[in-house]
């Protein structure tokens, strides 16, 4: 063990002459991350799957150039209107999806003491599951129109309303792709949601009370309860969209009685809470990172448990805010209206809380907190763009506008997506042994920070002055030419910020400086343990009296439980 | 640590920078001018007449009014808690970063404050109740209007990618184009015959959904006579971008002409007889009515008053004779996807028909 | 060694720590809950609503014998796992053959239940918004019952095989606890189906 006073090692540096990688010839190297149920391995494909979709889901690019200027041709209506579709379902499902269970799996055994996941064959059953339901998914651009007539990419929107996935007017079997490849990911989401909880509450190590354990355990845990309560409607409701299409059932046949509001709301009883499940990861890396580079405990750790439990159970109360334009009546709508603003009151109490934060400390500007930073000013604007959204006779113009696009993309981008390269700038050291560069970090994040405000800031406007979402093209004369064309400017800088993060990481992969067990000088248990860590995590189970054990190893004379 | 612009561009930076400011003119309004230069340029390359741009700002009817005061306050709360909030953030961001001198020990560690908790917590508890009430009662005021007896009564029945407008007191079937009275409530009711779609025209009203299987319903009180922008509000398929809305506000005068026109069958003339065999023998009249003909095909628009329109193909093109006979051509050429198919007429066949059509005014 | 561990090994774990297969299966049981929870929530939104053919009223026969050996399987597999949880490996394979028996019977009986009402009454999944609803809720209830019965088949395998032993009754009690869950499910169905919508 070495001397050092600030952490033991409890992940100890044992060499085993089997973990040497140069002694693997290339097959065993792939073969041991195929079969493997280590939590730390598939927490990683996981998150490596979820970032090759993320350059997939640049098909946003083509939409783009597109949309560009009036009346071009660039794409054909038909491919326009699959690439919208493919984009939001890539996005959500394979992207979002993926790296935050990933990133949970990598974590979240790590920082409670544990050795792996509660089921760790489960654990790999749910990724190629979730894998599985990707590729199938994307086989559809390849299963194309003229081959034996099999169907193509899925054109219904990626919440695919009723009766337009109907046989009738969704003829082929894209929408089979797009209702099968979600539900197999589905499966996967349960499965891993599963394992996550039992892990989280059957083996914390000792000491560590529900109370003592990171905030990023709390909110895994929450996320995946949401989980199980919200994936399970959309498979239900995609059950019946089966039936429909292949057993002549008539749950959205509205010849025959069935209802198209009815899908809506099974598809937003899922879709609501599905979002947030998106961002509360997202929460939790700001509650790890924020403190670390402000050197600072987080601000009102109960109170943040307890809004994540608020925005939990409410989230489950607002779907309907996603259908104020279908007839529900007065009362309906005034319902959710009361419901989507009082979730906004949880939430705006975790953006002052990481001020609360901030505030007092001593601020370092490393990728990983410019990139907090950038979040908490866009997950701002995202909620008051939300509580605006929820002002429902408002919402009746700005509804499937632009103005929409705007709000969520401020969300999945501004909010999810900067916290996960935030996330992948902080622990990718803790994983792969060596620190990503800043030089291209910062380069990385201008570029994206600016492209993203020149896209999305002009798409508020051209929401508000009328443009309707998932339109191919425009008239000229309705005043959006000029607004559209800086959106699309924008984009050739967030691709340019993103081929920077992919050198960024290749290089660093082999190049970047070694890491060592505790880069960033921060207090959780993965920072305890060998980077990369062992494959059993800690050589000794340690046991912990505070929330931040490695503070209080480190300020001996002044630890964290004689003030928690 | 400020470092000297020691490059070449630094310097010649520096030297615009000075000589703009020689002129009095700060640097932040080159840029506003230019802005607006641009958007002038551009707005004036697409022939943009501003009055028909559909602006949820510029409201033009009593619902949009509504819906606009309520999303002034909305703004405004929202704006004000943007300003302190980002405003709290920026000065942490700089009041409390690491200075260079800085003694490498932890700052005091707070681990939360009740008061504070409390406060932030009940502030934005107000600010919704304020918010959520304004808001219910802006929702009664729109959606349950009460109807007057003078108001004008529509019904709208939304296509795969074309609107229905039918007037059940006038008589009047029309597609695409509508036309009511101003200064006086219309009332719609909104109904699909296949998809969900939306009906949304910014100026005059929020958009509310034509679901299959419901009849939802709206209104609208156009303040000016003119000619009103919008288009179907939710994806319906692969033409929902080109399935576009046209409201014309007409003076009492007006409306009544156009009343009068509409209502009235269309006129058999000899000189186009020949258009009108090859119309009724064609596939035609399976979609399409003409009234006062055997033609009574529901599917598609009804044409009795085609050319009394202003477009064809719900927005695709201007109408014209000369637009009509290759809209008729090749259909998917303009609107790819269209269900109306390409008939493959002769050309003598279609000039007859051409000309046949170019009577329904 | 550091000073975390060194003070604080020899403290008794106070914390009360479940085990994870019943955590695990809990979590399932929440998920199918909502999977169900939809079905019958479409179930009763579309009650009335048919635009023809049959009603429930016209159609459905209590099926009182089904439920009452589908609910007594729960009383079995209760006597199973405590059977085996001292040690009696015997009486715990019989209660478990009991117990796959009674669920075998409802499910015969809920097939015969169908045809009668596919080839007598003429109600398939098409006929009409009752239909679809009838069969697509009733069904996914069967089909977890057939996962539960395979999962128990497995297990009597294993039992007739001399390789269940009293360690092994964590994991019965944890199955047992999926096939109380579809026990529970088919009350609500029950419910809804035969006394609500009738």
């Amino acid at each position: 063990m070495n001397g050092t006073a600030r952490t033991g090692d409890l992940g100890g540096t044992i060499p085993l002459a089997s973990l040497s990688a140069t002694e693997k010839t290339i097959f065993d190297q792939i073969h041991s991350w195929v079969v493997t149920v280590d939590h730390k391995k598939l927490g990683l494909m996981y998150i490596m799957y979820g970032l090759l979709f993320l350059v997939v889901g640049l098909e946003a690019t083509l939409i783009r150039i597109q949309l560009a200027a009036p009346n071009l041709h660039v794409i054909s209506p038909q491919a326009f209107n699959q690439l919208f579709t493919m984009h939001g379902t890539t996005m959500v499902f394979l992207v979002g999806m993926p790296i935050i269970f990933g990133f949970a799996n990598y974590l979240v055994p790590l920082m409670i003491g544990a050795r792996d996941l509660a089921f760790p064959r489960l654990n790999a059953f749910g990724f190629w599951l979730s894998a599985f339901g990707g590729l199938l998914l994307y086989f559809s651009f390849i299963g194309g129109e003229g081959l034996a007539g099999a169907g193509s990419a899925p054109d219904v929107g990626w919440f695919a309303y009723a009766p337009l996935t109907a046989r009738a007017f969704s003829k082929g079997h894209s929408t089979d792709y797009w209702i099968l490849g979600i539900m197999i990911g589905g499966f996967g989401s349960i499965a891993t949601a599963v394992n996550i909880i039992t892990t989280i509450l059957c083996m914390r190590c000792r000491g560590m009370t529900l109370t003592k354990m990171p905030l990023l355990a709390w909110m895994n845990l929450i996320m995946c309860g949401m989980v199980l309560f919200a994936v399970s409607p959309l498979t239900a409701a995609q059950i019946m969209l089966l039936l429909d299409r292949f057993a002549g059932s008539h749950f959205f046949d509205t010849q025959a009685g069935g209802s198209a509001v009815l899908w809506m709301h099974f598809f937003w009883i899922f879709g609501h809470p599905e979002v947030y499940i998106l961002i509360i990861p997202s929460f939790a890396f700001a509650s790890e990172i924020i403190p670390v580079f402000s050197r600072k405990a987080i601000f009102g750790y109960p109170v943040m448990v307890g809004a994540t439990l608020a925005i939990a159970f409410v989230s489950l109360s607002v779907w309907a805010h996603h259908m104020f334009t279908v007839g529900m009546t007065s009362v309906g709508n005034t319902f959710f209206v009361v419901s989507t603003m009082m979730v906004g009151i949880p939430t705006g109490i975790k953006i002052f809380n990481w001020l609360g934060t901030m505030w007092g400390g001593k601020l370092r500007f490393d990728t990983p907190m410019l990139f907090s930073i950038a979040f908490i000013f866009q997950f701002l604007i995202a909620g008051l763009t939300g509580i605006m959204l929820a002002c429902a006779p408002w919402d009746w113009q700005l509804n499937d506008s632009y103005f929409l696009i705007a709000h969520f993309h401020y969300t999945l981008v501004g909010a999810l997506v900067f916290m996960i390269f935030a996330a992948i700038y902080y622990w990718f050291p803790k994983a792969t042994g060596h620190l990503l560069s800043e030089r291209l970090g910062k380069w990385h994040f201008w570029l994206f920070l600016i492209g993203f405000h020149i896209t999305f800031d002009t798409m508020h406007f051209s929401g508000l002055l009328g443009m309707p979402r998932r339109i191919y093209t425009y008239e000229a004369g309705r005043g959006w030419g000029l607004l559209n064309l800086i959106c699309t400017v924008g984009v050739l800088f967030q691709v340019a910020a993103v081929f920077i993060f992919i050198m960024n990481v290749l290089r660093s992969l082999r190049k970047g400086k070694t890491a060592g067990n505790d880069p960033w000088d921060a207090w959780t248990l993965e920072w305890a343990t060998s980077s990369p860590p062992p494959e059993y995590n800690f050589a000794e189970v340690p046991t912990v009296k505070s929330r931040r054990p490695l503070w209080d190893i480190k300020h001996p004379t002044d630890p964290d439980w004689k003030y928690e | 640590m400020q470092s000297q612009p020691s490059s070449r561009r630094c310097q010649r930076a520096e030297q615009l920078k000075a000589s703009a400011c020689s002129f009095l003119i700060p640097p932040w309004m080159l840029w506003l001018a230019m802005a607006v230069v641009l958007q002038q340029g551009v707005l004036a390359a697409e022939r943009t007449n501003p009055a028909l741009i559909p602006s949820t700002f510029a409201p033009e009817s009593a619902p949009a009014h509504s819906i606009s005061h309520l999303a002034g306050l909305a703004l405004a709360i929202t704006g004000a808690i943007f300003l302190v909030v980002a405003g709290l953030l920026i000065f942490a961001v700089i009041r409390f970063r690491r200075r260079a001198n800085d003694d490498g020990t932890e700052p005091a560690q707070i681990y939360g404050s009740g008061p504070v908790e409390a406060a932030w917590t009940t502030v934005p508890f107000l600010i919704v109740i304020v918010l959520s009430l304004t808001t219910a009662r802006v929702i009664q005021e729109v959606q349950d209007a009460h109807k007057p007896d003078t108001a004008l009564d529509v019904q709208v029945i939304g296509h795969q990618w074309w609107w229905e407008f039918r007037y059940p007191k006038l008589g009047i079937v029309t597609a695409n184009e509508l036309h009511v009275p101003v200064s006086q409530a219309t009332f719609l009711e909104l109904r699909s015959a296949d998809v969900v779609h939306s009906f949304w025209v910014p100026r005059l009203a929020g958009k509310i959904d034509l679901v299959p299987n419901k009849v939802n319903s709206m209104w609208i009180e156009p303040e000016r006579p003119g000619l009103f922008l919008g288009q179907c509000g939710t994806y319906c398929g692969t033409q929902h971008a080109l399935m576009l809305l046209r409201v014309y506000a007409d003076t009492p005068e007006d409306f009544a002409r156009w009343v009068k026109q509409q209502a009235e069958p269309s006129e058999s003339n000899p000189s186009v007889t020949a258009g009108k065999w090859v119309f009724e023998q064609t596939a035609c009249i399976n979609c399409h009515a003409v009234g006062g003909t055997v033609a009574d095909g529901r599917f598609g628009p009804d044409l009795t008053h085609l050319m009394s329109r202003d477009t064809l193909g719900s927005g695709a093109l201007t109408n014209s004779p000369q637009a009509l006979r290759a809209w008729i051509k090749a259909p998917d050429q303009f609107k790819p996807g269209v269900l109306m198919p390409a008939m493959n007429l002769s050309d003598s066949d279609l000039d007859q028909l051409v000309a046949y059509l170019a009577t329904l005014k | 060694m550091n000073a975390a561990t060194a003070t604080a090994s020899l403290e008794p774990d106070s914390r009360w720590i479940p085990s994870k297969g019943v955590v695990g299966m809990t979590c399932l049981i929440i998920a199918e809950s909502a999977i169900f929870t939809i079905f019958v929530v479409a179930y009763l939104y579309y009650l009335g609503k048919d635009l023809s053919g049959p009603a429930p009223r016209q159609v459905l026969e209590l099926p009182i014998l089904n439920t009452i050996c589908l609910l007594s399987s729960s009383v079995t597999i209760t006597f199973a796992v405590r059977s085996l949880r001292v040690g009696d490996t015997k009486r715990f394979s019989a209660w478990w053959l009991a117990t796959i028996a009674l669920g075998a019977y409802f499910l015969l009986g809920t097939g015969r239940e169908w045809a009668r009402l596919i080839y007598d009454k003429g109600l398939t999944i098409q006929t009409n918004l009752f239909g679809t609803t009838f069969y697509s809720l009733v069904g996914l209830h069967a089909s977890h019952v057939i996962v539960g019965l395979l999962a128990l088949l497995v297990v009597l395998a294993f039992a007739l095989a001399g390789s269940v032993k009293q360690e092994h009754a964590e994991r019965a009690h944890v199955l047992a606890l999926y096939w109380h869950f579809v026990d529970m499910v088919w009350i609500v169905v029950f419910t809804v189906v035969y006394i609500v919508g009738r």
